[in-house]
């Protein structure tokens, strides 16, 4: 390769390339294909955007989390409090929810940044724990175990009312998850998306080149559970109710091994994933009402044994 | 403008009852070509982290062109010109050559953090890292993971990363350390003809390549500097050949 053939292909790395609209041909397809299964679709969609919020801290910062259920049930409760409160205009929910997990994250991530590793994932626990404890004793506004009654979701634009086919929630979805996608991909493309790799492939290295690391990792952790919020709040306007399952550590797990099923730190992994757990799920506990989760659970195996690097690490290798 | 390029008065380092710096007085002239040299545990490797501010002393000062950085984190005395170089190769390994060589140009010139162009945008940035891999000779590999190169080219990448911060002062930990002696004549080589600006430390085992490359030569043990002088004096001088020079001939 010619020198300028190098500085070329590195310089034109954001370039967006013909394979990246396959994700959004598919889910344009999918509305047509199976119109039965919209409502579904609709949460596979605010889904995925949960697991890309994942994918920004872990895949790209390398910052293992097992309570990015918090800022999923932070955006959720707001966005859920709001609509049960007399606010039901959803595209300001929507922010709402975006800026109460962000404001979360970036408080948490002051205090649970300061460790690496082991210890970080364990306060990211401690900290989900806590939110979701303090959900549940103020169950005054957040209807507490049995959840948040009484949402009223107004039209979107006030014009398309949610319907209970999940035409108008599938669309929703699909545009909020597809302005989040751009934003983030035009993240990791930019310089602070560059040096979070740095952070993540070698923090040492990082603090002898004199990036300011700390400072990094408190904005994309932030900038990640904002997204995270908004994915709660989608799927909690487009349910139109809220419970403490939201904050779970299970929704935390469950959101690592779906980005994990489809590939971490190459922004598609939560792209192919999600859906693959999602399908996979509602298809299994069809089939077998009692066990299905050992079916979730072989496929695990069997991603890891077979697949190290997702369902996108298995492309990689074949394209090689 | 008389002020050494990196001085340390009076540094003090203990782990518990283990002292590793012992009231170390260290003086680097500007442009000199140095070398710490000890035999292992010495404290050599530790000095460079105090140095760089990897470690936080117990006592004493750390100046830098004259100035005061003893409080200042590692990030602020880089961008001071205070650089290293690992001696366990500490790269971005899944990342290329020129990424490994661009991430820290764009830190140098304070675009690292933006979020509103893509990097790619950055040409300038990038055509720089591209010059200096051709300055030592890694063009061809540009755009390979660093994880997929010879050792000795991992080493030099290292020295490409520490280059592209525009060093004043460079702290260069074993930079030959591990490499076979067909490559190392290459690493050399290129630090031979570093810019005669830069304060050169070269902590380093490879008696042949000290004596090469250093004017000066510092000898460490036990966290206490033994003896300082140019070349000449440290080899002659019986109480190094006994703990160092000497031990590493027998071994």
């Amino acid at each position: 390769m010619t020198p300028i053939g190098a500085v070329d292909a590195f310089a034109g790395r954001h370039r967006y390339h013909l394979l990246e609209a396959l994700p959004w041909l598919a889910a344009v397809a999918t509305y047509f294909v199976f119109p039965d299964y919209l409502a579904l679709g609709a949460q596979i969609l605010a889904t995925i955007l949960f697991a890309l919020s994942a994918d920004l801290v872990l895949g790209y910062a390398g910052i293992v989390t097992l309570g990015h259920a918090a800022f999923f049930g932070a955006g959720a409760y707001m966005a859920g409090i709001l609509a049960a409160h007399g606010w039901g205009e959803p595209i300001t929910g929507l922010f709402a929810g975006a800026a109460a997990a962000a404001l979360l994250g970036f408080l948490s991530g002051l205090v649970v940044l300061r460790t690496t590793g082991l210890a970080l994932l364990m306060q990211t626990l401690v900290v989900a724990t806590m939110v979701a404890e303090a959900a549940n004793k103020a169950s005054f506004i957040t209807g507490g175990d049995d959840g948040l009654q009484g949402m009223v979701v107004w039209p979107v634009f006030g014009w398309f009312r949610f319907d209970l086919f999940g035409h108008t929630a599938y669309f929703y979805c699909l545009t909020v998850l597809f302005l989040c996608w751009l934003a983030a991909r035009h993240i990791v493309h930019s310089p602070f998306g560059r040096s979070l790799t740095g952070i993540r492939e070698n923090v040492r290295r990082m603090h002898a080149i004199g990036a300011p690391v700390a400072r990094r990792r408190l904005v994309i952790y932030t900038i990640s559970a904002g997204l995270a919020g908004i994915s709660g709040a989608l799927i909690a306007q487009t349910t139109q109710f809220v419970s403490l399952s939201f904050l779970s550590l299970e929704r935390s797990g469950t959101v690592l091994i779906m980005l994990i099923i489809g590939g971490v730190g190459q922004l598609y992994g939560a792209f192919i994933g999600v859906p693959l757990y999602m399908v996979a799920q509602n298809r299994f506990s069809e089939i077998d009402p009692v066990y299905w989760y050992f079916w979730i659970g072989l496929l695990m195996v069997v991603v890891v044994v077979f697949a190290r690097g997702g369902v996108l690490g298995l492309f990689d290798r074949f394209r090689r | 403008m008389n002020s050494p390029a990196l001085e340390t008065l009076g540094l003090q380092k203990s782990f518990g009852a283990l002292t590793v710096a012992n009231a170390v007085d260290f003086r680097l002239d500007r442009g000199a070509r140095h070398a710490l040299i000890g035999p292992n545990g010495a404290g050599k490797t530790t000095f460079v982290e105090l140095v760089t501010g990897a470690l936080r002393p117990n006592a004493g000062q750390i100046r830098l062109g004259g100035v005061d950085v003893t409080q200042l984190v590692q990030a602020e005395r880089v961008k001071r010109g205070l650089v290293r170089t690992f001696q366990i190769t500490a790269l971005f390994c899944r990342l290329s050559i020129l990424e490994n060589v661009t991430l820290a140009i764009c830190e140098r010139q304070g675009i690292a953090g933006g979020l509103v162009r893509p990097s790619g945008h950055h040409r300038a940035a990038i055509e720089e890292a591209h010059a200096l891999l051709e300055r030592l000779g890694l063009e061809d590999e540009a755009l390979r993971p660093v994880n997929t190169l010879a050792y000795g080219r991992q080493r030099l990448v290292e020295i490409a990363v520490s280059l592209a911060l525009s060093p004043k002062v460079l702290l260069l930990d074993e930079p030959a350390a591990g490499v076979p002696s067909s490559e190392s004549g290459r690493i050399i080589e290129i630090i031979e003809r570093l810019p005669a600006d830069i304060a050169l430390l070269i902590i380093e085992h490879d008696m042949d390549l000290v004596f090469r490359l250093a004017q000066r030569i510092t000898v460490m043990v036990q966290g206490s500097i033994l003896v300082e002088g140019p070349p000449e004096t440290i080899a002659a001088d019986p109480e190094v050949r006994r703990v160092y020079l000497g031990e590493r001939a027998s071994a």
